[in-house]
């Protein structure tokens, strides 16, 4: 059997007993990134020189007794989240040639394990899109249909998985920017808690909603990362200082008894057929297992995608002043007065959605329009988070569709923004509330495009998604990620 | 409702620092009035009586011992910057 097919856990156990070595895992995974990059576009910088010398040093540091738990992993990082010495973008050419003096704290969180930092991947330009087309880089193709988009922002990351040119990558969801390109691609990925992840590092969108997150093939793999990417960090002082949980020991626990909601509102016209076809066959499998399945109602879930874009734009409007051409990134050139190098560094520098949600935020937050937008919006965002409180006291997890469609072609949505960000309907509240939640494969659609099925808990209860996830995926025998059989 | 028009627009574009050339103006005109159409919905809801979400952050007030960590050294800080002088990011001059 390829390599290429084992998860991170396995290769973990290969690497302990000492039957590979790391350099051969890399190597592999070089090879295979680079095959599949022309067609995918899902990397932005890969350096291979800097790959090489990282895996040289573990090498060293392992002669010396170190231990972890990735050690020799190839990891694909969101070209988002800083990297000392590597060129982190954001997609943007006010960012194309920034290279970070310091580590996001996940970064310096995977190293302490062992892992490969392998590669940035390509993004919506500053994580704003749905769909992976607003990058400075070009768009990201999907491996299950190259002439469709792999969803977004974390599109690289999400591919990097279905086309194995990684076996692990981050991501960053701010509305769904890990949750949606992980079903529209057929791989798993999970949004932590507000706060279980440190954002020390990850360039800033929406600061009150923005985490990090593992993209993974498997639950075990999602639970291994997330137990490596978890807990305090007092450089971000959102940091939650909760201990964190040993997630991948614990998955196995009987998950009977457990109570799962099915809201109403995720189940509405627009959803597509097969989608609703085959989130109700997963319904069926965990009534099989034992749990206890149950309709609630989230009753304001329609108004998170006006919530959101007005209360993430306000927050990007403030996070994105700093690009300004003076400190790093693009500056105009041959601009006479301090005033005018901001406005031609922005103009020139930032992509239409960008400045699209610039101008939205800015409005939001408007003397004049305060109230009536932003304001009102943060007071509608406390009624999403009572629903999920309320629908919490009664149940230990709720189920719904990721996504009300499956991959949609390139180009198809890009002249109408407000279709474009309805692609995030059923991952928005998630981020109002704070709340964690995982999309994972659960079928495909009559074109053999994957559907993705969310899980969602209560504050901090990533185990027991996890341990749902874990227990679907073991009665259905594993997810099929990758669309090529011959790698 | 609020009627976004181009004056508007340019309005809140220097606000943010922004500029727009007048032939994308006309679209993204278009398409600002579009989204604050949807967002109009938010109305429907009476919120008197509902207090403002901010975050969703559980920690209180985040405190730390005042020691002095080492920090980033200035030689890496300026490695990024566009034009530079001795210790100092350049821009152009501000006052004649």
């Amino acid at each position: 059997m390829s390599l290429l097919k084992l998860s991170i856990t396995q290769l973990k156990a290969l690497i302990e007993k000492k039957d590979i070595k790391p350099k051969e895992i890399v190597e592999l995974y070089i090879k295979q990134a680079k095959k599949y990059q022309e067609k995918t576009n899902a990397f932005i910088t890969f350096d291979e020189e800097n790959i090489i010398e990282q895996v040289k040093e573990l090498e060293k540091k392992l002669e010396k007794g170190f231990s972890g738990k990735l050690i020799g992993i190839p990891i694909a990082i969101k070209d988002n989240i800083c990297t000392k010495g590597i060129k982190t973008t954001c997609a943007s050419k006010i960012l194309y040639n920034f290279i970070p003096p310091y580590d996001a704290t996940v970064i310096e969180k995977l190293k302490v394990e062992g892992a490969i930092i392998f590669g940035k991947t390509n993004m919506d330009e500053f994580a704003m899109g749905s769909s992976n087309e607003t990058s400075f880089f070009g768009p990201v193709r999907n491996p299950w249909d190259w002439e469709r988009i792999p969803g977004g922002s974390s599109g690289g990351s999400a591919v990097t998985i279905s086309a194995k040119q990684a076996p692990a990558a981050l991501g960053s969801d701010t509305g769904g920017s890990i949750r949606q390109p992980a079903a529209l691609c057929g791989v798993v990925g999970l949004k932590p808690t507000y706060g279980r992840v440190s954002r020390y590092g990850l360039i800033a969108f929406g600061s009150s909603l923005d985490q990090i997150g593992p993209f993974s093939r498997n639950i075990e793999d999602c639970a291994l990362l997330l137990e490596c990417i978890s807990g305090y960090d007092p450089k971000d002082s959102t940091s939650i200082n909760v201990d964190v949980p040993p997630y991948q020991k614990n998955l196995k626990k009987d998950i009977k008894g457990l109570k799962i909601g099915i809201p109403k509102e995720y189940f509405i016209e627009g959803v597509e057929e097969d989608i609703v076809k085959n989130i109700k066959n997963a319904i069926n499998i965990f009534k099989d297992l034992g749990a206890e399945i149950k309709e609630i109602s989230l009753p304001h879930t329609s108004y998170g995608i006006a919530v959101y874009y007005l209360i993430a734009t306000a927050e990007a409007s403030s996070n994105l002043a700093r690009y300004d051409g003076v400190k790093y990134g693009y500056r105009a050139e041959n601009i006479k007065d301090l005033k005018s190098l901001y406005i031609k560094t922005k103009k020139e520098g930032f992509g239409e959605e960008v400045k699209r949600r610039i101008m939205l935020g800015t409005f939001s937050l408007a003397s004049g329009y305060y109230d009536a937008y932003y304001k009102r919006a943060s007071k509608v965002r406390t009624l999403i988070k009572n629903d999920f409180l309320k629908a919490f006291e009664e149940v230990d997890a709720i189920l719904c569709p990721t996504s009300p469609t499956t991959a949609f072609k390139l180009g198809e949505k890009t002249s109408d923004p407000i279709q474009m960000y309805l692609s995030d309907i059923f991952t928005i509240n998630v981020n109002l509330a704070g709340i964690p939640s995982i999309s994972i494969p659960c079928g495909f659609d009559k074109k053999g495009l994957p559907i993705g099925m969310q899980i969602i808990g209560n504050y901090l209860e990533e185990q027991k998604i996890l341990n749902l996830s874990y227990a679907f995926e073991q009665n259905i025998g594993g997810f099929k990620y990758c669309p090529f059989e011959e790698d | 409702m609020v009627e976004i028009n181009k004056e508007l627009v340019k309005y809140i574009a220097s606000l943010a620092r922004l500029e727009f050339d007048e032939d994308e103006l006309d679209d993204f005109t278009k398409k600002f009035q579009r989204i604050l159409e949807y967002v109009e919905q938010l109305k429907e809801l009476n919120v008197d009586n509902v207090p403002p979400t901010y975050h969703v952050n559980i920690n209180k007030n985040t405190m730390r011992e005042d020691i002095v960590q080492p920090s980033l050294e200035l030689s890496e800080i300026l490695k990024n910057a566009p034009d530079k002088k001795e210790s100092f990011f350049r821009v152009p001059r501000v006052v004649e």
